[in-house]
């Protein structure tokens, strides 16, 4: 028997419907939605053309869930909801009812069981994030170490509606940045080259493929004490960590050198103006967990300076776009230093080649 | 009841605060297992000296080549063995959710008893590429616990230089301002190319990601080699009882201020009402007995910005379907990309309209697997080679919606310029 199942073969399925999994009026009402309002953060009123409505109820995940949790947050949708649910690309589950009365008591339980309601709209949301110390093979940081702190101290900003717009955040633990774009994101920014370890080079990598994968040709095949190995060009070396990947005795990661970067104005919708990459404006933060507190306070004074200074319906990159980038600067008190202006290829674009200045 | 808990002082600071800890699930599990008071321990020597330990490795299922995410610990003592011995392995399976990932508790339920028996009890719900991410099994109880998901009828995603596993927004099931039904796009891209997730053979990853309108909620143009935008081609359509209410709510300050001077390529106008012009391209919504909102169909590029403030007083024409952008990707190696529009709009109505979008798939992806270089992305092969190469490799015709501008230096060879005008001639005869 035990051999039987040994030899079982995968049925390669895909994904699957998910009309199962759906919520019936959802269901019923698929690709007929006439509108949608918040009746209050955290909460999204949909109306079909068909006249029925739902209501989603928006609340924040530590997305790295324990079974534990994940049965609790089962048992409020079959107790408080109507056993659906659905998560967000952020990692908020929603709960979906058609009777508004069940919307004030779900809420109640939810924050009764630690889980804040809100996300939705004008909020600073949750942060996509990574894997980091926990799982990854090649982080500088932590993620769900980061991102708790941070929405410890965002959490009023997720359970109300306050900001300009949406906020969204993102983490990364490398250079790679899965965290992806972001309003604003936090960003490991190695500021050493990698140190080599000899002895391994020529049994873990791939030579050749090591070589192609520097952005700046700063790696060469070198013989180190008579063995075959790598040697950086340390003047050309930008410390991006593209080598450590494929090839793990060039480590990257320092705990001193590897500090965290700030990023904002990352856009991916389409709204208003086109999508926008994000920018770097503070680096050098020291990857000081379990809290990192500098980070933390270097996010706080942006958020705080755009949502004071911001207009409705601005994303952070519309507001800079309004204000221009020595205002946004002076405004947040961080300093702009020559390792914001851009060098790489195309930079001269991101240049300024014109004569308007705001006085 | 498990071992006792090593010591974790740095993971103990995560427990405070009021946003959930994944500490605190960690704890709760670790009550039980051995493995996660290893998970714990091994976490915290990270916090200890700020470096990771995990190793990759090879781990797999049976018949396909990707899909786990291997990890063995590197802490090991001087004789070479594994400081946390019960954590030693702690590789993640990564399943393929429900598009818009919507469950039903029995669903969840069981993911959970399955993992409660075979792995670690963490799953991370979602991660990056939009996977559900069981983290946290051994090597030998790998291939029990797939067995037990793909008998439920989930599947493998991808890793490495393959088709990943792929995202859609809530769209068609929730959402208005949906153009397309997005999870049976979805399905229907992703269900052709699980040759190309589950056995990595391309010369690096390809993403597809599916949202509804330009709001782009699943971040597809620069997450996604292949990003499948919807859009529609008529009419912005308008209600005026809820233009009204609209209206009568946030007043003329908000109609100028937050959507009429936002509006990017100022297709937006206040006229009185008796003002508004016929044209079969104007739409206009009613704000009170006297002025309207008008909309001149042919200059708004469908952004959703004031389909976003005015939700339901405006809302997307009828005649929907998607753009498609191609190239987006994150930092490395070049820097980020964004996805550039190779397909203005298709329709994705039917099964035969779906069916063309993944032939189309299909046609950049051999294209790409033919000709990208190892490790280069579909976005640096087309800043490689080329949008023309990329196109005609493809099959598709030039079009200046795929550009910002035309180009700004002389330093081209135009020798086939008159051939080029002679077939545009030829086709435009062709379709008059």
């Amino acid at each position: 028997m035990a051999e039987a199942q040994a030899l079982r073969k995968a049925v390669e399925c895909g994904v699957p419907d998910n009309d199962k999994y759906m919520h019936p009026t959802l269901l019923k009402n698929r690709g007929n939605w006439k509108y949608h309002d918040r009746p209050r953060p955290g909460v999204l009123h949909h109306v079909a053309h068909s006249g029925d409505q739902v209501w989603s109820v928006r609340a924040g995940t530590q997305r790295q869930m324990d079974t534990h949790t994940i049965r609790k947050l089962c048992d409020i949708a079959e107790q408080y909801a109507e056993g659906f649910v659905r998560f967000t690309i952020r990692s908020n589950i929603e709960y979906i009812v058609a009777d508004q009365k069940k919307v004030d008591p779900l809420i109640a339980k939810l924050e009764g069981e630690g889980f804040p309601v809100g996300g939705t709209g004008n909020s600073v949301t949750m942060v996509a994030h990574t894997q980091g110390w926990l799982h990854c093979d090649i982080p500088g940081t932590d993620a769900s170490g980061v991102v708790k702190s941070m929405m410890d101290q965002l959490y009023d900003e997720f359970k109300n509606e306050q900001m300009p717009n949406r906020v969204h955040l993102s983490t990364s633990c490398c250079e790679i940045n899965c965290g992806g774009q972001a309003d604003l994101a936090v960003i490991v920014q190695h500021t050493k080259p990698p140190k080599i370890n000899h002895d391994l080079v020529a049994n873990v990598c791939e030579r050749p493929a090591v070589v192609a994968r520097c952005p700046v040709a700063a790696i060469r095949p070198a013989l180190v004490n008579g063995k075959p190995s790598l040697e950086v060009d340390e003047k050309k070396c930008i410390c991006c960590g593209a080598c450590y990947p494929p090839c793990p005795p060039m480590q990257i990661n320092d705990p001193e050198h590897s500090k965290l970067a700030i990023w904002v104005g990352g856009k991916n919708s389409n709204a208003r103006g086109k999508p926008t990459f994000m920018k770097m404006v503070a680096s050098g933060l020291p990857n000081n967990a379990p809290r990192w507190p500098e980070v933390n306070e270097v996010v706080g004074r942006i958020l705080r300076t755009y949502k004071a200074d911001a207009r409705p319906w601005e994303r952070m990159a519309d507001w800079i776009d309004r204000i221009g980038w020595p205002r946004f600067f002076e405004k947040t008190g961080l300093p702009f230093t020559k390792y914001l202006i851009d060098d790489w290829r195309g930079s001269r674009a991101n240049l300024n080649a014109s004569n308007h200045v705001r006085f | 009841m498990a071992k006792p808990m090593h010591p974790t002082p740095n993971l103990d600071q995560l427990e405070t605060g009021p946003w959930p800890s994944f500490v605190t699930g960690l704890k709760r599990l670790a009550k039980d297992k051995d493995y996660v008071v290893d998970v714990l321990g091994h976490l915290e020597q990270s916090y200890q000296t700020r470096k990771g330990y995990w190793k990759g490795g090879t781990v797999g299922v049976r018949g396909y080549g990707g899909g786990v995410i291997p990890r063995f610990t590197e802490i090991k003592d001087a004789n070479g063995q594994a400081v946390f011995k019960d954590a030693a392995e702690f590789h993640t399976i990564r399943v393929m959710p429900p598009p818009g990932m919507h469950y039903d508790t029995a669903t969840l339920r069981q993911l959970c008893d399955i993992w409660d028996k075979y792995g670690s009890g963490l799953i991370a719900l979602h991660g990056q590429s939009g996977d559900i991410m069981m983290q946290g099994c051994t090597t030998e109880n790998v291939q029990k616990a797939w067995d037990e998901i793909n008998e439920m009828g989930f599947d493998l995603g991808g890793a490495g230089p393959a088709v990943r596993t792929s995202m859609s927004c809530v769209g068609a099931a929730r959402c208005e301002q949906s153009c397309y039904d997005e999870a049976k796009a979805h399905k229907a891209v992703i269900n052709s190319f699980l040759d190309d997730i589950h056995r990595p053979a391309l010369p690096y990853k390809f993403k597809f990601k599916f949202s509804g309108c330009g709001n782009d909620c699943m971040n597809a143009i620069q997450r996604s080699d292949m990003a499948v935008i919807g859009t529609w081609r008529d009419n912005i359509r308008t209600d005026d009882e809820l233009g009204q209410k609209w209206f009568a709510k946030h007043g003329m300050n908000e109609l100028i201020n937050d959507v009429v001077s936002r509006c990017p390529t100022k297709a937006l106008q206040i006229k009185d009402a008796g003002a508004v012009r016929k044209d079969g391209h104007i739409s206009a919504v009613a704000l009170d007995g006297k002025q309207c909102l008008e909309i001149d169909n042919k200059d708004c590029v469908r952004c959703m910005h004031c389909i976003n403030v005015m939700t339901g007083a405006l809302a997307p024409g009828k005649d929907k379907g998607a753009s498609i952008l191609v190239g987006g990707k994150s930092h490395l190696k070049i820097g980020g990309l964004m996805g550039t529009l190779v397909v203005p709009f298709m329709k994705l109505d039917t099964e035969e309209d779906r069916e063309k979008l993944v032939e189309l798939a299909q046609s950049i992806i051999d294209f790409f697997a033919e000709n990208a270089l190892e490790h280069e992305r579909t976005g640096e092969m087309i800043e490689r080679i080329g949008l023309v190469n990329f196109l005609e490799g493809i099959g598709l015709d030039v079009d200046p919606h795929m550009i910002n501008t035309p180009r700004t230096n002389p330093y081209v060879r135009t020798d086939g310029w008159d051939e080029e005008v002679a077939k545009i001639e030829a086709k435009k005869k062709a379709a008059a």
